[in-house]
């Protein structure tokens, strides 16, 4: 059965910057009626906007949650390019709570709708200048975000449906009044500017669809797509709502999108870093865990993609040789950076682990996707760590 | 320090690289009048395949600027108009670590095209049963160069995986690679001017026949590398044409065949029941055939989980035809052993074994029949690796034993 495949002629108007998911015809009128959808689930096929999902609405110059859209962060996050991001959850009426899980992801119902939406702070001047910014909440006040002093990328759906989760980008356009949908992905070219006048260029990429499955799918067995935040160590940390700063795991439950499980004092829980210098003892080990987990355990365990590798990452995993300490790579190819062993106590320049988050070849960088510049502050973490662990190889 | 792999002191110079089609060149294909649109429907094509698809890619030079990728679903055809004719080149790849990475496909075919110029990997395929690769062409085209992606056809974590007709060149690590893989054949295909032309590695129940490896740094390996959940066992090597795997190793150090010797041909590391058999093995400078435990690899022995079993066993070398080689070995530590034994013009015997056995498993001083190094029709050189390489010697008579022939690898298509 040869399925026989057309060139949409309008679909590729390439931009000198390479960014290749289809762009709206220049001076289309925007439709900001679109943004009045109702909060939906979509329980098959790829709608054509963010905004057919109700799960925003725009105001003036802000991005405001529709009604029983949640918003969520996490203690430790997943690096990418320094982009921020605005995570919410939504399940429809009368959905069942979300089910307790001590280290998987929460078991959502039918009908969950989780949105993730990239975004950093402009850089004044071009559109393409961007901000370095470290506080995971900036320009959102718990309930929107300000428009006008941020460049939003794009919104990553995640709907729970019958089969189970599929995932679904969408890319935003120049105007930031309107979404596409990006399945193939996108290049976005970017400068990010530091304080101290120092600049980056960044190639930001949109994943496309099989890319958000190469993470996604966390457990080979059932090769099913699944969030990777909302888990209860995540999660366990205070967030600045609308109302006031709670316990995310105390109001998922008040707000009856969590049932079951343990006291949030009793709950497990990832340390709370976001980038900071942290020199020593046992808050050096626990950031530099809760780093390794949220970025790298999700492919380095026994179930995920990178289970070729038998370097395990996992909260669980003792430090010893399948952590990487004195190990050998298996298929690293130039990921070695010339490096012998994984980690070697005490000295990270030796370590392939630093080398594999500083470089930034695709073919060498870890995580292998979702970044085109090395994480300063997070090599830093990692390196600290290693330089403070004792032994030898 | 190892004696039996390379220690990184050789200096021999490059040879000149012969490109597939018989240049000498260091020049990657230039495609800058090739075309740039046809990326973004093959994109598609992949991302909407479904059960059963047929993605047929017309003859032309395209290039592709991000990796491909194909996931969760059954059954699809990925077919060109041949190896020569349809080229997907990666001279350009801006994004991903592969050139096309297929997940999670079972009863995947993949035929009749080439993928050149990857950044990383050429071709990998992980988490599939039933996987079909057949006259693929892989290749880095500027020629040997550690800048080239590390390797050309890798499936890994598959079941019942047949590689035919195939041509792998250029990769910086292994042409043909199967890795953690259960009933596969790897026949009638060419490796040249890799490190590892075709390697096998942590994988159950292999045959490899018919096929070419020469111009590889070494042949063709079978390999069991620590901290896996699953060590490999079970392979045959036979009616293969293995020679002058000579090229210079330009691998990453750190590696797993990083240290391979240059001028190696057949290379049989930590894995059990290998039968080799049949083949023609021919000016390997170093030697022939090489059989080594992990002891002698050059790694750390702190980084091996304690269930590892490093020895090689039930290895059976017999009916292969040798024809020089040994003459030249990589690395000072070998070219001393080869002068202090054989003479300056003497050579390594065909089979190199480093003499490393479980003495857990010895029974009176010996290690059963059955856990044996079997070899007919060559000498065996001992290294004597546990003895820090101090007592050297040809022990021919005493492997002159034998093991059942193993079963052939039977496929279910």
């Amino acid at each position: 059965m040869t399925r026989t495949l057309t060139l949409l002629a309008a679909a590729f108007l390439l931009a000198a910057c390479g960014n290749d998911a289809a762009d709206p015809p220049a001076g289309a009128p925007v439709d900001l009626a679109a943004w009045e959808a109702d909060t939906a689930f979509h329980t098959s096929g790829n709608p054509a906007r963010l905004e057919d999902w109700g799960q925003f609405r725009i105001e003036g110059e802000r991005l405001v949650l529709a009604e029983g859209v949640v918003p969520y962060g996490m203690n430790t996050a997943l690096f990418s390019d320094y982009a921020l991001k605005l995570r919410t959850v939504w399940l429809p009426e009368g959905a069942e709570p979300a089910a307790w899980h001590d280290t998987d992801t929460f078991a959502f119902p039918v009908g969950t709708v989780i949105t993730k939406t990239f975004y950093y702070p402009r850089g004044g001047g071009a559109f393409d200048a961007v901000a370095l910014e470290l506080d995971p909440n900036a320009h959102f006040d718990g309930v929107a975000l300000d428009l006008s002093a941020i460049r939003v990328i794009e919104t990553r759906i995640l709907v729970r449906r019958e089969e189970g989760w599929a995932a679904i980008p969408y890319a935003w356009n120049e105007d930031q009044r309107s979404t596409r949908l990006a399945r193939a992905g996108a290049f976005v070219d970017l400068t990010l500017l530091e304080a101290g006048g120092r600049s980056t260029a960044l190639t930001y990429q949109i994943p496309d669809v099989n890319q958000c499955a190469q993470c996604h799918i966390t457990n080979a067995n059932d090769g099913q797509v699944r969030p990777i935040g909302p888990r209860a160590r995540h999660l366990n940390g205070d967030y600045p709502y609308a109302h006031g700063s709670q316990n995310q795991l105390d109001h998922w439950r008040e707000a009856g999108l969590l049932t079951g499980g343990p006291e949030s004092h009793a709950a497990p829980r990832s340390t709370v870093w976001h980038g900071e210098t942290i020199l020593a003892g046992m808050a050096l080990e626990s950031a530099a865990r809760a780093y390794i987990d949220i970025n790298c355990a999700h492919c380095h365990s026994r179930t995920g993609h990178a289970r070729t590798s038998g370097l395990y990452l996992e909260p669980s995993d003792p430090v010893g040789p399948a952590f990487g300490v004195c190990k050998p790579p298996i298929a690293a190819g130039r990921g070695t950076g010339n490096r012998l062993y994984s980690i070697v106590p005490g000295d990270s320049h030796a370590s392939i682990f630093t080398f594999r988050m500083e470089t930034t070849r695709p073919d060498a960088m870890m995580p292998e996707l979702g970044r085109s510049v090395a994480h300063r502050e997070g090599l830093a973490l990692v390196a600290a760590w290693i330089d403070a662990m004792a032994g030898e190889c | 320090m190892t004696a039996i792999w390379r220690a990184g002191l050789a200096a021999f110079s490059a040879l000149i690289v012969l490109q597939a089609c018989g240049q000498q060149t260091g020049q990657t294909r230039d495609v800058s009048d090739a075309d740039r649109e046809y990326q973004h429907v093959l994109m598609e094509a992949l991302l909407d395949a479904a059960p059963g698809s047929v993605i047929e890619i017309p003859a032309g030079v395209f290039v592709i600027e991000r990796g491909l990728s194909l996931a969760n679903v059954d059954g699809v055809t990925i077919r060109g108009a041949g190896m020569d004719e349809t080229i997907l080149s990666f001279a350009e790849q801006r994004a991903g670590a592969e050139g096309l990475l297929v997940t999670s496909a079972n009863n995947f075919t993949i035929e009749d095209l080439a993928i050149e110029d990857s950044i990383g990997d050429a071709l990998k395929i992980t988490g599939s049963e039933n996987v079909i690769i057949r006259r693929v062409r892989t290749e880095w085209t500027r020629g040997v160069s550690t800048d080239n992606g590390a390797y050309g056809i890798y499936p890994v974590l598959t079941t019942n995986v047949l590689i035919e007709e195939s041509v792998a060149i250029g990769a910086s690590d292994a042409g043909i690679y199967v890795g953690q893989s259960d009933n596969i054949v790897v026949r009638n295909n060419r490796a040249e001017y890799n490190v590892a032309g075709i390697e096998i590695e942590n994988s159950m129940d292999a045959d490899v026949y018919g096929n070419v490896a020469t111009n590889n740094t070494g042949g063709i390996l079978v390999f069991n590398m620590p901290n896996l959940p699953r060590p490999g066992h079970g392979t045959r090597v036979f009616d293969n044409d293995v020679h002058e795997n000579n090229t210079r190793n330009f691998g990453h150090a750190g590696t797993p065949v990083a240290n391979v010797p240059a001028g190696t041909g057949i290379l049989v590391n930590s894995n059990d029941d290998v039968e080799i058999f049949n083949n023609r093995v021919a000016r390997n400078r170093t030697a022939n055939v090489i059989i080594s435990s992990l002891h002698s690899a050059g790694f750390s022995e702190l980084g091996v989980e304690s269930d590892f079993d490093p020895y090689p066993e039930r290895i059976h070398i017999h009916g292969n035809t040798f024809e020089g080689g040994g003459n030249n070995p990589d690395g000072m530590d070998l070219q001393a052993l080869r002068i202090a034994l054989f003479g300056p013009t003497g050579r390594i015997p065909d089979v190199l074994w480093d003499g490393y056995v479980d003495e857990a498993k010895m029974v009176d001083g010996s290690l059963p029949d059955d856990l044996r190094l079997c070899v007919s029709g060559a000498e065996v050189l001992n290294a004597d690796g546990p003895g820090g390489y101090g007592n050297p010697r040809i022990v021919t008579a005493e492997h002159a034993c034998s093991h059942p022939p193993r079963a052939a690898v039977e496929l279910p298509f």
